[in-house]
């Protein structure tokens, strides 16, 4: 379901895949709670666990419980609350986690502004769409995108709204969990908890390995990353991003030219 | 005292969530004139690629806080274990999290970690 976290274009083409259902909601609440019940499955549950690592994570780092909530209610990015705790607790200044964090989360400028024309509708007010705005982050777009177009055109923007509150209203709640777990639970668990987080990244980023400039990007930032932080260790991650990506990006760029005529 | 020493969190969290909203808000202002597949929006995507790779490998490699306490070989075993379930359950994300978790609970229990 998660399948993607930062490839808009993996969604794009699942969007094409077959549809095994089509939904028809008689009313316009009716598609909000249908929105409701689609995210209380899978996505919920992959969602929880990763904020659970990040309640974790932060206890870890003797943040209080109050900062964890504070930042998933007003960031709700996962791999930024994730860059800016694990560049915290290694002392980076505070304007290389900005910078990173801007980084991580530009990719919601794309998902925004690709998901909000499909739910446009005359008569609702602008403020809507910039809070709609908020509950878009990558569970929610690849969700709801690849649900469009079964909807109709009054029950896109119901859909996402319960689709993305549900999430959103759910992600406190584990949050806290895995803070308050972190303390009770045996040693084992905590460890296994905050190891969630590296792993889930990771996989999540070989979900999609078709595009050769992504798998450059993978490999120059494992390469990078360790390497910078023994060398720059406050600047390593911005460092690491800004080289490999811009070399990925500008290999994928010459390589598309050579092949196309 | 006690000012200084909670202000330093909330003032990293206000600017990150800050730093993440004017991504959402701008997304909103220009819906419909940007288009998905741009260089721009291709060249964001490979650093964010490229910085979060570095991150997972530090993570891992170099942790901080309490994984420090771990072997190095703990979190490469169940790095590689948490792989190899993601790719043999055909890419299931769920699957791999929960295998590769699971095995350093595991050997940190076995090892008396308490």
């Amino acid at each position: 379901m998660v399948s993607i976290f930062l490839n808009v274009g993996y969604a794009w083409a699942m969007m094409d895949s077959p549809q095994t259902q089509v939904l028809k909601y008689t009313t316009v609440k009716a598609a909000f709670w249908g929105g409701v019940r689609e995210a209380a499955g899978v996505p919920m549950m992959i969602m929880g666990a990763s904020f659970v690592g990040f309640g974790t994570m932060i206890k870890g780092m003797e943040w209080s419980v109050w900062h964890a909530l504070y930042s998933t209610l007003s960031t709700w990015a996962l791999p930024g609350q994730i860059a800016m705790a694990e560049m915290a607790a290694g002392g980076a200044p505070l304007l290389a986690i900005v910078l990173a964090v801007g980084f991580i989360n530009a990719r919601l400028l794309p998902m925004v502004a690709s998901m909000l024309p499909h739910v446009r509708r005359p008569g609702v007010p602008g403020w809507v769409y910039y809070a709609l705005a908020m509950i878009i982050a990558a569970t929610s777009w690849v969700g709801v995108m690849r649900r469009l177009p079964d909807l109709s055109a009054d029950q896109k923007l119901p859909f996402l709204a319960g689709f993305g509150l549900l999430l959103y209203c759910g992600s406190p709640l584990f949050t806290v969990a895995g803070y308050l777990l972190a303390g009770t639970v045996p040693l084992p668990v905590t460890l296994a908890l905050v190891f969630l987080n590296p792993l889930y990244f990771m996989v999540l980023f070989l979900v999609d390995m078709r595009n050769p400039t992504r798998v450059w990007a993978l490999a120059f930032g494992a390469v990078l990353g360790p390497l910078t932080f023994l060398i720059i260790p406050d600047w390593s991650l911005i460092v690491t991003g800004l080289i490999g990506g811009t070399g990925a990006w500008a290999l994928g760029r010459r390589l598309k030219a050579r092949t196309t005529p | 005292m006690m000012d200084t020493l909670t202000s330093t969190p909330v003032l990293i969290i206000t600017l990150a969530a800050i730093a993440s909203y004017a991504s959402r808000g701008l997304g909103a202002l220009l819906s419909g004139r940007i288009n998905p597949d741009s260089a721009v929006v291709d060249w964001i995507t490979c650093v964010t690629y490229a910085l979060m790779a570095g991150m997972v490998v530090r993570m891992i490699a170099l942790p901080i806080g309490a994984l420090t306490t771990t072997p190095d070989w703990m979190r490469l075993v169940a790095t590689l274990i948490g792989l190899a379930a993601f790719f043999i359950s055909r890419r299931n994300v769920g699957v791999g999290v929960a295998a590769g978790s699971l095995t350093l609970a595991v050997l940190t229990w076995q090892a008396g970690f308490a």
